[in-house]
C-alpha cells in the first residue's frame, strides 16, 4: 500500500513543468535521468539533443557535467528526479568544484520512488535538496514550489551563469508513459550528429 | 620516460581532454600532470562511478576522457559501466593495483585480488602491466580501442610498479 503523503497536494504538475523548460525547436542540451524525468522530456518532444537515461541511477548530474565542459557555448540541462539526485548526491560536489557557467539541474522532486511503487523517498522527510546543493558551493540554488515561483526562475534555469541547481516540488502522480527511444547507440548517435560531431 | 609519463604522453598524443580521477598514491604524478596541463581538464570525483557517467557526457559533447583510478574504486564502478556498455561510449580506464604485491594493508586484498575479473565480467577488456616498458604500448592500445568505437578497456597497472607502501612500520 502506498501511504500519504504531502506531495500528493503539491501545486505543480511535473508535464506542465517541462513544457515550460523545454520547446522542441529550441537549442538545449538535455540530459533525462531515468525513469519520470526521462519519460518528463520526451512528452515535451522528442527532440535529437535530449539524452534520455534508461538506466545508469546517479549518473545523470555528472553526465551532464561531461557534457557542460565539452560543449562551453551550449547551454545544458539537467533534468532528474529526486531518488536519482539522492543516488549521485555528491557529483553536485564536482559540479561546483568544476562551476560551468553552462550548467543548469532541476530536480523534479515528488518525494516518492516513482517506476518501483512510488516507495517514499528521503525528500519525504527532512532531506533538502537545495540545501545539499548550496552546501556543495552550488552559486545559484533555488526552490520552487508553486506557478509564479517557476515563472520567477525560468530565466535563471534557462538563462542566468551557472552552475545553477533548482528543486521543483512537484505533485506525486501517475502518469501515462512517454517513452523515449530505448536504443542507447541511437540516442547517442542522433545526439551528436545534431551537434555535428562525427560518430 | 617513467611509466607515469608514457600515459601522459598517450593522453597528449590521443588528444584526451578531460581526465577524470579519484586520487591515488600512485597516480600522483599523473594527476599532477594533467593539472598542469593547460589542454587538459584534471577533475577530481568523489567516487569513481561519477567518472563513468562524466566521461560519456565528454564523448556526447566531442570531447575525449580517461579516468584514474586505484583497485578499491572498480568496485564503485559496476553498475555504472552499464552505460557506457549499453551506449557504446568509449571507456579508458586506469587502474593503480593494491592488494597486489608487498601490501601492507589487508584490507586492500579483496578488490585487488578481484578487480581484474569484476571489469571483464562487466564487459571492459582489460591488460596489465607489470614492467614500466610496456606503460606506453599498453596506455595506447587502451585508449585505441575506447575510442576507435566505442569499446571499453582498462589497463591495469602492477603494484610492482608503485613504490612500497609500509605507513612507516
Amino acid at each position: 500500500m502506498v501511504r500519504s503523503n504531502r506531495s500528493d497536494t503539491y501545486q505543480l504538475h511535473r508535464r506542465e513543468v517541462i513544457k515550460q523548460l523545454i520547446r522542441i525547436d529550441d537549442d538545449l542540451l538535455v540530459i533525462a535521468g531515468l525513469g519520470s524525468t526521462a519519460w518528463d522530456v520526451t512528452s515535451a518532444g522528442d527532440r535529437n539533443l535530449n539524452f534520455p537515461l534508461w538506466g545508469a541511477m546517479g549518473g545523470a548530474i555528472s553526465m551532464g557535467l561531461g557534457l557542460a565542459l565539452a560543449q562551453p557555448e551550449r547551454r545544458i540541462l539537467v533534468i532528474t528526479g529526486d531518488g536519482e539526485t539522492l543516488m549521485g548526491m555528491s557529483s553536485l560536489a564536482t559540479v561546483s568544484m568544476q562551476s560551468p557557467q553552462n550548467l543548469s539541474i532541476c530536480t523534479f522532486d515528488n518525494e516518492r520512488y516513482g517506476e518501483t511503487g512510488m516507495q517514499l523517498t528521503h525528500t519525504s522527510a527532512r532531506t533538502d535538496l537545495a540545501g545539499v546543493a548550496a552546501a556543495c558551493g552550488i552559486p545559484v540554488v533555488g526552490h520552487v514550489r508553486t506557478q509564479e515561483e517557476l515563472e520567477a526562475a525560468l530565466p535563471n534555469i534557462l538563462r542566468a551563469q551557472g552552475p545553477i541547481y533548482h528543486v521543483i516540488k512537484v505533485r506525486a502522480e501517475k502518469l501515462d508513459f512517454v517513452l523515449p527511444p530505448k536504443d542507447g547507440v541511437h540516442l547517442k548517435n542522433r545526439f551528436r550528429k545534431a551537434l555535428s560531431l562525427d560518430n | 620516460m617513467d611509466w607515469w609519463e608514457q600515459i601522459f604522453a598517450a593522453f597528449k598524443e590521443t588528444n584526451v581532454q578531460q581526465v577524470a580521477y579519484v586520487p591515488d598514491a600512485g597516480h600522483a604524478s599523473l594527476i599532477e600532470a594533467c593539472i598542469n596541463d593547460k589542454d587538459i581538464r584534471a577533475i577530481a570525483l568523489t567516487t569513481e562511478e561519477e567518472g563513468v557517467a562524466l566521461l560519456a557526457g565528454a564523448w556526447l559533447g566531442g570531447e575525449r576522457g580517461s579516468l584514474l583510478m586505484q583497485s578499491s574504486g572498480v568496485g564503485n564502478c559496476i553498475n555504472m559501466i552499464s552505460l557506457a556498455a549499453t551506449c557504446q561510449f568509449p571507456l579508458s580506464i586506469f587502474v593503480t593495483m593494491r592488494g597486489q604485491w608487498r601490501e601492507f594493508n589487508p584490507w586492500q586484498y579483496p578488490m585487488g585480488q578481484t578487480a581484474n575479473n569484476q571489469l571483464e565480467t562487466a564487459g571492459v577488456r582489460t591488460l596489465t602491466a607489470t614492467s614500466p616498458d610496456e606503460v606506453g604500448p599498453m596506455t595506447q592500445a587502451t585508449l585505441d580501442h575506447a575510442f576507435a568505437g566505442g569499446g571499453m578497456s582498462a589497463l591495469l597497472l602492477h603494484q610492482r610498479l608503485m613504490p612500497v607502501k609500509t605507513f612507516d612500520k
